[in-house]
């Protein structure tokens, strides 16, 4: 059975598009997101998209299923608020751990559903794919930033709070039964090295097996640092301790403004790249509105280019997205990993 | 398929920005007076919360050139996991501050924890040991390891500090295989401190300390070759405490020495060591003999050593480093601030003045004033260069900068004042102003800037209007502003004409001010025969920055009019000149091209470009452009007098050289490693012919495109051929050549020219220009090398040293239209359609056809051995009106662009 390893070295690797996107498609109420078990909370929860993990699993599930025919090798969890510090919104601390497992769960479900159609296949079988990512999201407290400006050395959380919250969440991803950790959409690096202390913890304490690491940050404008300051060599320099899998970037740009990044990323990274940007830009309405063709395009030349080792979308994205990506970078051949010299010639 | 990246095994840190240790990198500083214990000052300011001037210290450590900053907060008195914490996380709210990456230096393992909770780039952890044994030092690895830092281990175990060599190297190696088998440690991020401990102190089993150290650190590096050393090296001179002068030296000539013994990095006090070869003989034999131990049997270099110290410290303080200027009255701080370029007292000194006279105009027009007219003096009696005045400039303006508001309050109160009492309000004038502006369709401002920083440090009101600026704008501009004298500069030979069309218009809209010319196309005989004549009210001619001052404060004075009618004057004696000379050099046009260059083209091989078409290069790698770099025309830039290097021994220019160089080495170092620049090019090449007479056909995919080239017509001795290009292409019924064309240009300097701008900081601006311009060169050079040894590979095995290339050595040439041998502009817009310049590589042309941005640089490639570079000179009509029916286009216009070569 080829592990996921080998197929990076064989192909372009397929990761999903939007969750959220193909969520409001569904135009839930209120009710919806509530369900039988929180029909009494005491506070809205519309919006609350990981809270579906627990209400309307089977919507999630098909979700899933539907980047999976898509082509998607890699789907992630619908996880992307879901620790006790981002909950706290809506008084649903306690039901971080929770959330996460049932999630890794609405994935693994959505696997073993496409892996059965694809039986009657050939050659459907022979990888361990696709794989389930547990995605660990940046949290809405932040802790290089000060969230108060006449007070510059005040931070609205510290870093063992920040490590706890993700110790729970990758416990939870863990027993839900995920093939990958991706810490994604880091704007504040600081936050990515408290989940990276936090993995390291849990698979120390546990003694369990470590999983692959994918780190994807978020350049957040033309300055082409990230929003606590970094450039993209110091944030690459700063979190490579996690010896990831993959590293990349997602989310702020659209294609057309993430290549320049992803050009400087391919250059420099030791270990695999990965790229799922934006639709787009948004428009004046706040939606995303690239072309799926269009989008394709742009990853199609950087797959050419040699720059990248897995591509998918980010907010706007959908399966139609995902498919013509992967359709656009089938025959490409992956970018090689750089040659790491042991000593100094 | 590109070939795979190559990742090499560096220690990589960061803060906001990367700072890769490179084996090429020198001695990193690591900044070391945001320590508690090692400064007094910086404790008092902890202990006192005063965190707002703690950061300040920190921030100048870095101004200083610190590359990583040293936080200690190990001090009885503090809570030192609480202040660890609050300065850090201030820290990071300063991009200046915390761009460098952090060494977090602690003996206390929850102070470094604490400090590594807030800190997003890599760190260094200052340090673990094995001193409470390998069980502890390996838990302390791991959690160094789970937040990313690298690591300084000291030479300490079980049973102590190591003091001799072999014990430091043991430790290490120890240390070393524990961290990279068992903790799994990359080697390249464990960094040793074997401990440097006080020499001299009278105690003879301390003499050999610091061979020990030096010794160790060559062992180690040869041991461990990716591993780092460090150390804290104002140990060594403990003994001399009080006696600053033997410290600085002591400290110095150790480093000097564990540098070359393989020392990486260390926590110095960058601002208090002296220059090795600057310490007199006398104490540095003496430092010698004591840091190597030698002459020392019973001591007596140790006493040498100490009987040298009290005759210094008998002497008094003069020696130290003087600081008594800051105890002098705040105008002749202010006055010491500017003549030596000194920012850190600058908006103190400022405030306090400002307080101490009546109104905040007052310290302009005063000591600030003062200041600048002895920088203007002494730049007059060449004294002081001009990188230093730009400097001086800088610390102007930051003065300005404070006072500015309270200015603008002021102003706003009169002018209330005046609107309550209804009457009218008539502003005193200020100091006079000049207006700047590079000419409409010209983007080059080097010149200009520095003519601009040099008046205003002459006490001038600046007006400079950028690039590219249109005659209107210069003068409705003059006019509201009501300017004094205009300035107008230009690079590229159409800017004559624009200036021409300046003047005609001054005239007409009977303006009164002086136009002053400069720049590198213009001359004083181009100004007297073509544009003095447009205006009546004053043109003159200014040859270079040191010039403007004397020219502008005389047009300003009494002696204007006599200065006016000297100039006038003396351009008529050149229109005269002028008028007599020319005409009876030139041949007709139809001898010339007969009398053309003849090579032997029967037995002439042309090799086929290995590229077919053209080439795309983007972001082409800065460190292998930077090796090409020619440092003549940066001098030249700079306007520093004599040749590069010459310039470096000079006895009256060699230091400030020296020190314009380095900062310019230091700034290449950033611009690379920090990637300012994108540095992209393009090139391409076709079969070619030429038809015996000055039209050059390449074959192209898209068909035909002739290129017209200019002959020479001046009347040469009997047998000297009349050289144009098209002669060093072969001619269609001989066989087929081939050419070849190129585009380079760098990007990204805007951003930090005008970052700099922002910041008041001249000097550096100005930097960036120049260093801009001469990557693109070396860029140039560079790729013309690939050319010759690869991409076309008529000269696969040349091999050339810099300074042959600089003296153009190599075979082949690659004029540039708009230059000597091809001085017409308009055959770039045929370059530019070959290689799709503009879609290409993002050079765009001005309707004068300058190139934007303006480090950019374009031409043809020859290859035949005998091709070589020439200056058109003079043509005549007869030959314009063949190339103009050539080129198809008008003879006006075509008159219009060949200007300059016209009789």
């Amino acid at each position: 059975m080829k592990t996921i390893q080998d197929c990076l070295n064989e192909r372009i690797l397929i990761i999903d598009g939007a969750m959220g996107t193909m969520i409001q498609r569904y135009k839930l109420a209120e009710a919806d997101y509530r369900g039988e078990r929180f029909k009494d909370w005491h506070l809205d929860v519309k919006g609350n998209n990981d809270l579906l993990n627990l209400t309307q699993p089977q919507i999630i599930t098909a979700i899933h299923k539907q980047y999976l025919d898509a082509g998607a090798d890699i789907i992630e969890t619908n996880t992307f608020s879901s620790t006790s510090i981002a909950m706290a919104d809506y008084e649903m601390q306690s039901l971080a751990y929770e959330l996460n497992v049932a999630a890794a769960k609405c994935a693994r479900n959505a696997v073993i559903e496409f892996k059965e159609s694809q039986k009657a296949s050939p050659g459907g079988g022979g990888w361990t794919g696709p794989w389930v990512a547990g995605a660990i999201g940046p949290l809405n407290k932040t802790l290089s930033l000060s969230p108060d400006v006449n007070n510059p050395g005040y931070r609205a959380v510290t870093f063992d709070e920040v490590v706890e919250a993700y110790y729970e969440q990758v416990k939870g991803l863990s027993d839900g039964g995920v093939d990958i950790l991706l810490i994604e959409t880091i704007f504040d690096t600081l936050n990515a090295k408290a989940a990276i202390f936090a993995i390291k913890k849990y698979f120390r304490d546990t003694k369990k097996e470590s999983l692959p690491i994918m780190i994807s940050g978020t350049i957040t404008d033309a300055s082409g640092r990230t929003l606590s300051g970094q450039t993209l060599e110091a944030f690459y320099t700063s979190v490579m301790h996690a010896k990831p899998l993959s590293i990349g970037l997602n989310c702020a740009l659209g294609a057309k403004e993430m290549r320049p990044h992803i050009e400087e990323l391919s250059q420099i990274a030791s270990c695999y790249v990965s790229a799922y940007p934006n639709a787009g830009l948004p428009n004046a309405m706040g939606e995303y509105d690239e072309n799926p063709e269009d989008t394709a395009h742009f990853l199609e030349d950087w797959a050419k280019e040699g720059f990248v080792n897995i591509v998918g979308g980010c907010c706007g994205t959908t399966p139609d997205h995902i498919k013509h990506i992967a359709d656009e970078v089938k025959n490409i051949k992956p970018r090689q990993l750089p040659v790491v010299e042991k000593e100094l010639v | 398929m590109q070939d795979p990246v190559v990742i090499k095994p560096y220690l990589r840190l960061a803060g906001l920005e990367p700072l890769i240790v490179r084996p090429e990198t020198n001695f990193i500083n690591v900044g070391e007076r945001t320590n508690v214990t090692g400064s007094k000052m910086f404790a008092r300011l902890i202990r006192d919360n005063k965190y707002e001037e703690a950061l300040s210290v920190a921030r100048q450590q870095v101004e200083n050139g610190a590359q990583v900053l040293d936080v200690n907060m190990d001090d009885a008195l503090l809570e030192g996991v609480l202040a660890m914490t609050t300065f850090l996380n201030l820290v990071q709210s300063e991009p200046d501050i915390a761009k460098i990456p952090i060494m977090i230096d602690s003996s206390k393992f929850e102070i470094i924890e604490a400090g590594l909770k807030c800190v997003q780039g890599k760190c260094i952890v200052n340090s673990i040991s094995m001193k409470e044994g390998e069980e502890k030092f390996i838990e302390q690895a791991i959690i160094c390891q789970s937040y990313g830092a690298s690591v300084i281990v000291m030479a300490f175990d079980e049973k102590g500090q190591a003091d001799t060599k072999q014990r430091k190297v043991e430790i290490c190696h120890r240390a070393y295989k524990i961290l990279t088998e068992q903790v799994g440690f990359d080697p390249q991020d464990i960094i040793f401190d074997p401990n440097i401990f006080a020499i001299a102190t009278g105690m003879e089993e301390h003499n050999n300390y610091g061979v020990d150290f030096i010794e160790a650190t060559r062992e180690i590096k040869q041991l461990m070759p990716l591993t780092k050393v460090s150390g804290g090296v104002s140990n060594l001179s403990f003994a001399f405490r009080g006696n600053d002068h033997v410290r600085e030296a002591m400290n110095s000539v150790f480093l000097f020495y564990a540098i070359k013994a393989g020392m990486d990095m260390g926590i110095v006090n960058a601002g208090q060591l002296v220059v090795y070869d600057e310490i007199e003989p006398q104490l540095k034999e003496l430092c010698e003999d004591v840091i190597l131990n030698r002459n020392n049997d019973n001591n007596e270099a140790t006493e040498k050593m100490i009987a040298f110290a009290e005759t210094v410290k008998a002497k008094g303080k003069v020696i130290v480093k003087d600081e008594s200027w800051r105890q002098t009255p705040v105008e002749e701080r202010l006055k010491h601030s500017l003549v030596n370029g000194i920012t850190d007292y600058i908006d103190a000194d400022t405030e306090e003045a400002r307080l101490k006279y009546p109104k905040p105009l007052d310290v302009i027009e005063g000591p600030l004033m003062d200041g600048m007219n002895v920088v203007g003096d002494l730049f007059g009696a060449g004294k002081m260069f001009l990188p230093q005045v730009v400097k001086s400039a800088r610390v102007m303006k930051k003065s300005v900068a404070v006072l500015t508001p309270f200015i603008e309050q002021e102003k706003e109160e009169r002018k209330q004042a005046h609107l309550a009492a209804g009457t009218e309000n008539i502003e005193a004038a200020g100091a006079p102003k000049v207006l700047l502006a590079t000419v409409k369709g010209d983007v080059h401002d080097i010149g200009k800037n520095i003519v601009g920083v040099v008046l205003g440090c002459n006490g001038y009101d600046i007006i400079d209007l950028g690039v590219m600026v249109p005659a209107d704008k210069i003068l409705d501009t003059a006019d509201k502003e009501n300017v004094d004298i205009i300035g107008l500069s230009g690079l590229i030979t159409p800017s004559l004409d624009e200036m021409v069309h300046v003047a005609h218009e001054m005239k007409r809209r009977n303006m009164k001010q002086p136009l002053l010319i400069g720049g590198a196309t213009t001359s004083r005989m181009h100004t007297a025969v073509k544009i003095a004549q447009q205006y009546d009210n004053g043109v003159m001619h200014i040859l270079d920055a040191s010039r403007s001052v004397t020219a502008v404060s005389t047009l300003l004075g009494k002696e204007k009019d006599a200065l006016l009618k000297k100039t006038a004057d003396e351009y008529e004696g050149l229109r005269k000149q002028f008028a007599t000379k020319g005409k009876k050099t030139l041949i007709p046009y139809s001898e010339a091209v007969i009398t053309k260059e003849y090579f032997d083209w029967k037995n002439y091989n042309p090799t086929k470009p290995a590229t077919d078409g053209v080439k795309v290069l983007k972001s082409f790698d800065l460190a292998t452009i930077a090796k090409f770099i020619d440092w003549g025309p940066f001098f030249i830039a700079w306007e520093m007098p004599g040749h590069y290097p010459q310039v470096l021994e000079d006895k009256i220019f060699g230091v400030e050289a020296k020190r314009l160089l380095n900062d310019a080495q230091k700034l290449v170092e950033k611009i690379i490693s920090e990637k300012w620049f994108t540095a992209d090019g393009v090139i391409g090449f076709w079969p070619a012919t030429s038809n015996n007479a000055d039209t050059i056909t390449l074959t192209t995919e898209k068909g035909e495109v002739k290129l017209e080239s200019l002959r020479q017509q001046l009347k040469k001795a009997v047998g000297q051929p009349s050289y144009s290009l098209s002669d060093f292409v072969c001619p269609k019924e001989l066989g087929e050549d081939f050419m070849g064309s190129f585009a380079v240009t760098i990007h990204g300097a805007r951003k930090h020219i005008d970052q700099y701008a922002a910041d008041n900081d001249e000097y550096n601006k100005i930097l960036v220009q120049i260093l801009a311009d001469r990557f693109v060169e070396a860029f140039a050079e560079c790729l013309h090398e690939k050319v010759r040894k690869e991409y076309w590979g008529y000269e696969k095995n040349e091999i050339l040293s810099n300074e042959e290339l600089i003296r153009e050595e190599y075979k082949g040439i690659r004029p540039a239209p708009g230059y000597p041998a091809c001085p017409d502009h308009t055959e770039k817009i045929k370059l530019f359609e070959l290689l799709n310049v503009t879609e290409n590589i993002g050079i765009e042309l001005t309707e004068s056809l300058a190139m934007n941005p303006p480090a950019s640089v374009c031409g043809w490639y020859i290859a035949h051995p005998q091709s070589h570079y020439f200056g058109l000179g003079k043509i005549d009509k007869d030959q314009l009106e063949d190339y103009a029916k050539r080129k198809g286009m008008s003879l006006d216009e075509m008159e219009r662009w060949l200007r300059p070569v016209l009789e």
